[in-house]
């Protein structure tokens, strides 16, 4: 994009910047406008969940404007600080929350190759990033000069810190399956290799047992370390008031809720990505209407359209799958929350991480289908086509060690492995 | 007009902020503000570290650096909060040491700085041959991909790679957890031995 601008703008600069400019307004927009929307999503579904009906009136049929009342009403509260807080850390805590959570969509990728700055280490910046979000919240709790701040800042403290651990052992297990951390890599991977079909069966969620546990791991952590409920101990408002927002008001309030939002979103988009094919659908459908050929770029751009819609999508039912678990499971207590986090997410992510890895070592191809190897693809073919009588779904119904022995003798990737269990 | 570099553009911005906000932890007296400022030198480091291609020692510096000053300032926060010790004073002793230390350091960096000939950046390769991380974690899993082109057989040697020193320093690091764990641990009392008596 930049480069057709500058066919048309003298300074070369300016070119870039506008271009800069139109993806930075996007993403900013998309956290803002997407605030907007899940907040009033937030309020019909614990409305229905709690058998009441939520907003209905402002903005016609739904209540869809609700959120914009709210908004308005925020934006005309007085900007409140407490007189014996630290008035410069005070200030910025809920910039400084904002903008971790903003820092992950620049690599987060809403289609193939519609992403702010394509990383390699792409999934290690975003959990790197997304941990920093804990940094707003203490300066808050701490600034705020307050019991109840300074109690939720350091609750929201022990708990994001330890839920780093198993977070990013789940992390790990999509990364080894591709054996990339490029996230458009990753997503690709899951498309089935040279076919570019994109059935859901290959998600890497349905790639084996382990992957599928893992999957169910993360979304705790994540939950967890998003600061949701049950896990929400930093606001705990039947205890500790509101937390470590307890002194806020107006404008810098809401500053912090555009930020948790922005995180659901961003981790249920990491969800989507590592484990259920990304912008790749459950059915192939770019793939049947032919818009996955990367030659032509209008049918390109089509492809990674609908494919963003797709993508846009799967974080939207991430998010309402958060706010389901919020309306319906009891706040877990610090020491509880503590338990999970030490006695079972970690040990488990730890195990399933050795599950998948010998799973990868026995089983390249995968059980049901080969799921992302060209090489073992042909494989199958080969072996189909110099076979006919034996019927086309050679998966489910076999066990794994025909699978392994069949695909075994003729990809050179796959003797190795042959070999390797022949030794043991 | 000669066209800007953009690259020494961007580099002076993040330059400029490490800088601004490590001088800031030095002249501020408050440890929050401190870890505050030092949070912000750091981010803004790994900002030129991305500027520089090395995404993936930028993403280290976010998660290790940033991240490690994020739990100081837990501690900072849980040890000092509303405490006598919030804001900390310099005596004349430590800033005389301080001074020499870094004195030294920055006449050592200014000597490696003013050594270069050029600051021109190299032109930026395009393509496919951006710096990846394939090679390091290679060598730290045992295979030196890097040396397979060697010719000269005395260069080829280390082909092991770093595993072992790898090896070392992560059952290093397991001993200082199981170590902190057990010194943290819950002192038990001896209610055993009593139960053994009353039987």
């Amino acid at each position: 994009m930049a480069e057709f601008l500058k066919q048309y703008l003298s300074p070369e600069w300016l070119a870039y910047a506008i271009v800069a400019f139109i993806h930075a307004f996007i993403l900013i927009n998309i956290v803002a406008v997407g605030a907007l929307v899940f907040i009033w999503l937030e309020r019909k579904v614990s409305g229905r969940i709690q058998d009441r009906l939520g907003p209905t009136r402002v903005g016609g049929k739904f209540g869809w404007l609700q959120t914009l009342a709210d908004g308005l009403k925020l934006v005309t509260k007085e900007d409140l600080c407490p007189k014996g807080a630290d008035q410069l850390l005070f200030l910025a805590a809920p910039y400084v929350s904002f903008c971790a959570s903003f820092a992950a969509y620049m690599a987060l990728p809403f289609a193939d190759g519609w992403v702010g700055i394509r990383l390699n280490v792409a999934v290690f910046f975003i959990i790197a990033v997304i941990g920093l979000e804990v940094f707003g919240v203490i300066l808050a709790g701490y600034a705020s000069a307050s019991k109840w701040s300074l109690f939720g800042a350091m609750r929201e403290a022990a708990q994001v810190v330890s839920y780093e651990v198993p977070l990013g052992m789940c992390v790990v297990v999509p990364v080894l399956l591709a054996g990339s951390m490029d996230l458009i890599t990753i997503a690709q991977m899951q498309t089935a290799g040279a076919a570019q079909m994109g059935w859901f069966t290959h998600w890497y969620v349905f790639n084996d047992p382990f992957t599928f546990i893992t999957f169910w791991v993360y979304f705790t952590c994540a939950t967890a370390s998003v600061n949701r409920a049950p896990f929400d101990l930093a606001e705990a408002e039947s205890e500790l008031v509101a937390g470590f927002h307890t002194e806020y008001s107006g404008l810098r309030w809401s500053i912090f809720f555009m930020a948790e939002y922005g995180s659901m979103f961003a981790v249920s988009g990491l969800a989507a990505l590592l484990f259920f094919g990304g912008w790749n659908g459950p059915l192939p459908i770019t793939h049947w209407l032919g818009l996955a050929d990367a030659s032509n770029p209008v049918l390109h751009y089509a492809g990674n359209l609908l494919g963003a819609l797709n993508f846009v999508g799967k974080c939207v039912f991430g998010v309402t799958f958060m706010m389901w678990v919020r309306w319906t499971l009891p706040r877990l207590r610090i020491d509880q929350v503590m338990t999970t986090c030490l006695k079972y997410c970690t040990p488990l992510a730890a195990a399933m991480f050795a599950g998948a890895v010998i799973w990868r070592f026995l089983l390249p191809g995968g059980l049901i289908l080969p799921s992302d190897q060209g090489l073992v693809r042909e494989a199958h073919t080969e072996i189909q086509a110099a076979a006919p009588a034996d019927p086309a779904a050679p998966a489910a119904a076999d066990a794994s060690e025909p699978v392994g022995d069949r695909v075994a003798h003729v990809t050179p990737q796959n003797e190795l492995v042959g070999a390797g269990r022949g030794t043991h | 007009m000669e066209p800007i570099n953009w690259h020494s553009v961007f580099f002076l911005v993040f330059a400029l902020l490490a800088c601004g906000f490590a001088v800031a932890v030095l002249l501020t007296s408050n440890i929050v503000r401190m870890a505050f400022y030092l949070v912000l030198s750091l981010a803004a480091t790994s900002g030129l570290f991305f500027l520089a291609g090395a995404d993936f020692v930028g993403a280290m510096q976010v998660m290790i650096y940033v991240g490690g000053t994020l739990v100081l300032l837990i501690f900072g926060v849980m040890l000092t909060a509303q405490g006598p010790f919030i804001s900390m004073k310099t005596s004349a002793g430590e800033w005389t040491l301080g001074i020499m230390v870094g004195g030294l350091l920055l006449a050592v960096l200014l000597q490696a700085a003013t050594s270069i000939d050029a600051w021109q950046p190299q032109a930026v390769i395009e393509g496919d041959a951006r710096p990846t991380a394939t090679r390091l974690g290679m060598g730290l899993l045992g295979a030196r991909v890097d040396k397979l082109d060697e010719v000269d057989p005395v260069q080829r040697g280390g082909m092991s790679g770093y595993l072992l020193p790898f090896e070392i320093v992560s059952v290093h690091l397991l001993v200082v957890l199981v170590g902190s764990a057990y010194l943290a641990r819950p002192k038990k009392r001896a209610q055993n031995s009593s139960w053994e008596g009353l039987k």
